[in-house]
């Protein structure tokens, strides 16, 4: 077969394994803690800088895979490694890149204990993150689907907060069952297209109704759980509360994006007609998403809690853009998943600047934080107008292009108007505003009335260096996001074009052509 | 798409100029403040904002020789078929509010100096106010519907931010958030009315949309609602319009306007009061080409202006602090220039808005003027006899008051008596005839309320606590320099606007705002009017003089009861008080919205948080049916492997038995 990789050179590959090789050497060389630091932060520098030729020698004309590689891995199985992006996947490896080094870096000081492995499996997440993201073999993605949840699982369950057992039992169980059913859909397929895991194949392969419509409810399930879409989303705020900050960060900013990703590369292009037919369920819960959880986010009493709420809000309009079928809903899918990766990985930041002064995510244990922190203040009142998708964030890019996406889409199986629907989702517009400002008035606002709020000092420079990047790229992406929709235009309107023409009459003509073949050997 | 530029008379780098020179100061000062200190920062902001204000009067008078701009500087989004750029339009209307906004901004500017001395966030003032600037100017010179949102959220921004200046107040954070979440929910229309046209036009650009209007209608387009079908244009242009009610302080988005006065006086002055606050006005003058050819949306913004005039106006007279006065006028008057669009009377409406922004600029000007000289007491009941003390600040008020209640010549009297004749002249049935009245009524509330608070002020008997007593003094000249010059537009901008500008001509083409604005020829209010008028059978003495004489009248009654110290007000109160109380309560709005939607929205958040998350879906879900089968499930099976022999072989006898009975059934 040919490969499309203009470098001719691994680059996925060595992005990938060059955290782990990174790990590797801290775990055996290092012994000194702060030598085990800096040891992490260059081994992510460096895989970031790996992954900017991926940005910058894209080819944006072809919705074609590119940078592939392919080697054969169980042969007894065609279970092959091969990797690939195209413009859907490849924002994602960049932006784990970066937040890998936030990650990182935030975990300077408050990280005290276990130093070594808490950078080890920040690294070993780094790996198997942008191998799901550049897999196109499915037993590969579904490798490292899988191994990603043991550093998630040691992060939330050694370095978490009180609760944090249960917490970590419940992120691992819910997302197991959700893959457990991924894996049989996994498997059905690959008995039904004629023993093959290659991704590609598998989007050309014509599954006929019957089969559509149960893979696509095995992988509904494993995907809904990671979005999280309710009603399977109660694990999130939990596993959100008791992560350490970075986990928490990591987990928004990135695993939360792997479920919408898995409807982009699986459901919407190899099961057509059954994301057609499911379409009003998927539109249904992700309206649930925006108007239920919005309201209770509003309602929380735990910084960390409302934001994990909030998130799961604006995973709402990711949702709602993959399902309606239009270039603008589903491009501004994608860039609402990279502006969520930069705003709410920068609110739990935020957070994590308080949370290591006082040791409280309660909002009632603070009141006042500006008169001692003018500068956080500021950062935090910036992200926080970036989560109400003020214009100028990028949020707001992302969110309209889903509404306007929205507004003019036409699914077939829809019974109201698509307008409605997207009536329904600018609710948003007064609701995210109402729990974020609400919140930011209890927490930044007001005078100084409890002693511990007084001891609050100023952010360090390294502190206020996370926020720097995540500042510039919120406002860039929010002013000239030209450059990253070109990025995803020809992909996105492949994948439309996927979602929309239907397999059934080539599955019809295949099931003629199989029973001919077979009257005639009879 | 269009990235043709037309007309290329204005000089591009100057229009840039315009915006771009507060936003500089504003990040100036907001940027390193610290380093630049106080006095580097009001000097940077002061002089972007008046280099910014003399270079929008060069566009100015440009303009008033017939230039025009219209270009695309970049574009914003593109995907598919959607293209949004970012670009101007300037024309008559434009050049008019960037006149407006920036002289009253720069005059606030210099005011601000001496106001917020000494304030701990004096650089942080001066870079919101300029900021602010920045964003109305993007609002108002933008070419598209997406500019215009963008600079309709930054000055919502700004005008949070600025109204919770003082952040240590638990009241000003409250007003700030309150502000910007009903502004919210005017956006919610608004944004709702921009994908709605995408979706019908295929476009975001003004001209392109406003081009395709008239084809567009003849299409006969509708949308179904709950059973109903609604013309797609007038779903438009009432979904746009929601924002502007938000953004205007409409009935019955109204609420947040009165609270935002927690906000430092100068920004009551510019935001609350002459910019901001008419932007809803500006938007629907600006879509006059689509507003026009909804007679539907024409009703419903001629009856919520309406309504506010006349219900704001009410609120006003039995207020006691002195900016609650001023921002119920500020709803009131902002409900007379919605009517004046909705009877399609669009240059009437703006020119209100020009003469509007001087006159009660300068109300709030002084009035900080006021309380700056008696230490932050906003209450005129501990007022009194100021103009002893305040002559320059007295005077200006007066102009001030004077150009508000509609005397000739000030500035209120041109342009607030032609929206009331225009209403009158506008046949709409009882839709124009309830607005002319209630203008009318509003017109002798207005004049009362007004010198109500005035002679409290500054007349009447003197009741200033003592201890501030001995500080009252006339404000400095930083301070009273900008009240004099607001004074000028407050006393000359009704005649110049009148006379030298002729924004009141019969035919829109034929004054000053040119082709701007659209008005179909059989709405077109002041050609009835004229021929009103040529009909010498009938008396035009009610019609032309009415105004005129509710407002004299006003003034008189005010004077009566309030020159003097006089039992008379405590009277009328006693004799009524449910109506007094009603009135002082603001007519209830605040408890209904807390009864009605506050309540119920935390209630329904806290139901799907503990009943819906934790209840149903952890505890009866997740614990209850999954946990417990799968512990079920455990126990049973746990029971199976006993490690009893006898168990094990009763089972195999059992099972062979099953196994043998099966077998022979089915041979």
């Amino acid at each position: 077969m040919e490969l499309n990789n203009m470098l001719d050179f691994p680059i996925l590959s060595l992005a990938i394994f060059l955290p782990t090789f990174g790990a590797l050497i801290i775990w055996l060389f290092i012994k000194n803690d702060n030598a085990v630091r800096w040891a992490a932060l260059l081994t992510s520098v460096a895989t970031f800088i790996v992954t900017l030729p991926l940005i910058f020698m894209f080819d944006t004309s072809t919705a074609d895979m590119q940078f592939e590689e392919f080697h054969p891995w169980i042969e007894a199985f065609n279970v092959n490694y091969h990797l690939g992006i195209d413009g859907i996947s490849m924002p994602f490896i960049v932006l784990t890149g970066l937040l890998i080094i936030i990650c990182i870096a935030s975990a300077w000081k408050c990280i005290q204990t276990r130093v070594k492995e808490y950078m080890l499996s920040f690294l070993i997440l780094e790996t198997t993150l942008i191998g799901v993201f550049s897999a196109l073999d499915v037993m590969l993605f579904y490798f490292f689907w899988e191994a990603l949840l043991i550093p998630m699982y040691l992060m939330i369950g050694v370095w978490g907060g009180k609760n944090r057992i249960y917490a970590t039992v419940k992120f691992f169980l819910y997302t197991l069952a959700g893959s457990v059913l991924m894996l049989v859909a996994v498997l059905a397929m690959y008995f039904e297209a004629g023993h093959t895991f290659s991704m590609l194949d598998l989007m050309d392969y014509p599954f006929n109704f019957q089969w559509q419509f149960w893979i696509f409810l095995a992988f509904f399930i494993a995907f809904a759980v990671k979005v999280p879409m309710w009603p399977v989303h109660t694990w999130l705020p939990d596993a959100h509360t008791e992560a350490p900050t970075a986990g928490s960060v990591i987990l928004a900013g990135i695993l939360l994006k792997m479920g919408a990703y898995g409807y982009l590369r699986f459901s919407l292009p190899m099961l057509p007609d059954a994301s057609q037919y499911f379409a009003p369920m998927m539109i249904g819960l992700s309206l649930v998403a925006i108007v239920y959880i919005s309201l209770v986010a509003m309602m929380q009493r735990d910084m960390k809690r409302l934001i994990a709420y909030s998130s799961i809000a604006h995973m709402g309009f990711v949702t709602l853009g993959t399902f309606v079928f239009t270039v603008q809903a589903l491009e501004g899918a994608v860039l609402g998943m990279i502006s969520h990766g930069f705003i709410a990985a920068a609110l739990f930041l935020c957070v994590g600047v308080m949370y290591d002064r006082l040791h409280t995510r309660e909002i009632g244990d603070y009141g006042g934080v500006v008169n001692q922190m003018p500068i956080f203040a500021a950062v935090m009142l910036f992200f926080s107008m970036a989560n109400i998708a003020l214009p100028g964030s990028s949020a707001f890019i992302g969110e309209i292009m889903v509404l306007l996406g929205t507004f003019a889409a036409d699914p077939v199986h829809l019974s109201v108007s698509a307008k409605w629907i997207a009536i329904a989702a600018t609710i948003s517009v007064v609701l995210s505003a109402c729990y974020t400002l609400w919140m930011y008035k209890r927490v930044i606002m007001g005078d100084v009335i409890k002693d511990t709020v007084r001891s609050m000092g100023e952010m360090s420079k390294r502190e206020f260096a996370l926020f720097v990047p995540l500042i510039l790229l919120t406002l860039w992406v929010g002013f000239y996001p030209v450059p990253v929709l070109d990025l995803l235009h020809a992909s996105a309107a492949h994948l439309v074009e996927q979602a929309t023409t239907t397999k059934l009459d080539a599955a019809a003509a295949l099931i003629e052509h199989s029973t001919a073949l077979s009257a005639a050997a009879n | 798409m269009v990235h043709a530029t037309t007309e290329m008379t204005l000089n591009t780098v100057e229009l840039m100029a315009i915006p771009l020179l507060p936003l500089f100061g504003a990040m100036a000062a907001g940027l390193f403040g610290w380093v630049l200190k106080d006095k580097l920062s009001h000097w940077i902001t002061s002089s972007c904002v008046i280099l910014s204000a003399l270079l929008s009067i060069h566009v100015f008078t440009q303009v008033l020789n017939g230039a025009e701009f219209y270009g695309n500087f970049w574009t914003w989004i593109a995907s598919g078929d959607l293209v949004v750029n970012i670009g101007m339009m300037i024309d008559p209307l434009t050049t008019i509010m960037m006149v407006t906004v920036t002289v009253v901004s720069a005059c606030v500017h210099i005011y601000t100096i001496g106001y917020m001395h000494g304030d701990p966030g004096y650089p942080r003032f001066f870079s919101y106010i300029s900021a602010f600037t920045f964003s109305m100017l993007v609002l108002v010179m933008g070419n598209s519907f997406f500019t215009l949102f963008f600079g309709w959220e930054a000055v919502g921004l700004f005008s949070y931010l600025l109204i919770g200046f003082w952040f240590k107040r638990e009241s000003a954070t409250t007003a700030a958030m309150k502000a910007f979440i009903v502004n919210r929910v005017g956006d919610f229309g608004f944004a709702i009315g921009i994908l709605a046209v995408w979706y019908y036009f295929g476009t975001v650009d003004y001209r392109e949309v406003f081009a395709l209007v008239e084809g567009f209608v003849a299409t006969n387009q509708v949308m179904h609602f709950m059973g109903m079908d609604v013309e797609a244009l007038t779903f438009i242009c009432l979904a746009l319009f929601v924002g502007a009610m938000g953004k205007s302080g409409q009935v019955p988005l109204h609420v947040w306007l009165p609270d935002s006065m927690e906000g430092p006086t100068p920004i009551s002055a510019l935001i609350h009061a002459a910019t901001m606050v008419t932007a809803g006005v500006f938007m629907v003058a600006r879509l006059s080409p689509m507003f026009e050819y909804s007679e539907v949306a024409l009703a419903v913004v001629i009856i919520v202006g309406t309504i506010t005039a006349f219900m704001c106006a009410t609120i006003g007279l039995v207020q006691n602090d002195i900016k609650r006065v001023i921002a119920y006028s500020t709803c009131s008057q902002l409900g007379y220039m919605f009517v004046a669009l909705g009877i399609s009377a669009y240059p009437i409406g703006i020119f209100h808005l020009m003469t509007h922004a001087y006159f009660k600029a300068l109300l709030f000007l002084a009035a900080g003027s006021v309380i700056h000289a008696v230490h932050h007491n906003q209450d005129i009941r501990l007022m009194g006899q100021l103009r002893k003390y305040m002559p320059i600040t007295y005077i200006t008020m007066l102009l001030a008051g004077l150009a508000l209640a509609g005397i000739p010549p000030f500035g209120g009297f041109f342009s607030k008596d032609m929206i009331i004749e225009a209403a009158y002249a506008r046949d709409m049935g009882w839709v124009s005839e309830v607005a002319y009245w209630a203008l009318m009524s509003g017109v002798f509330m207005t004049a009362f309320y007004t010198f109500r608070m005035f002679f409290l002020t500054f007349h009447n008997s003197d009741r200033v606590p003592a201890e501030t007593k001995a500080h009252v003094h006339e404000s400095p000249w930083v301070i009273t320099v900008p009240l004099m010059i607001l004074a000028v537009g407050a006393v000359g901008a009704g005649m110049w606007g009148d006379w030298g500008l002729h924004m009141t001509s019969e035919e829109v083409a034929h004054g000053y705002f040119r082709d701007s604005m659209m008005i179909l020829e059989e709405h077109n209010p002041l050609v009835k009017l004229e021929l009103l008028e040529e009909d010498h059978t009938k008396s035009h003495f009610w019609l032309e003089y009415g105004a005129l004489i509710l407002a004299l009248s006003g003034i008189f009654s005010a004077f009566f009861m309030y020159f003097k110290e006089s039992p008379l007000p405590a009277k009328l109160a006693a004799m009524f008080p449910g109506v007094y109380q009603f009135l002082l309560n603001k007519w209830y709005w605040d408890e209904l919205y807390a009864v009605t939607i506050v309540k119920p929205t935390r209630a329904l958040g806290t139901f799907f948080w503990q009943k819906g998350d934790l209840a149903m879906i952890d505890r009866g879900l997740i614990h209850g049916v999954i946990v417990n089968s799968v512990k079920a499930g455990a126990s049973f099976m746990r029971n199976i492997q006993s490690g009893m022999v006898y168990h094990y072989a009763y089972a195999m006898v059992i099972g062979v038995f099953g196994l043998l009975t099966y077998l022979m059934l089915n041979a």
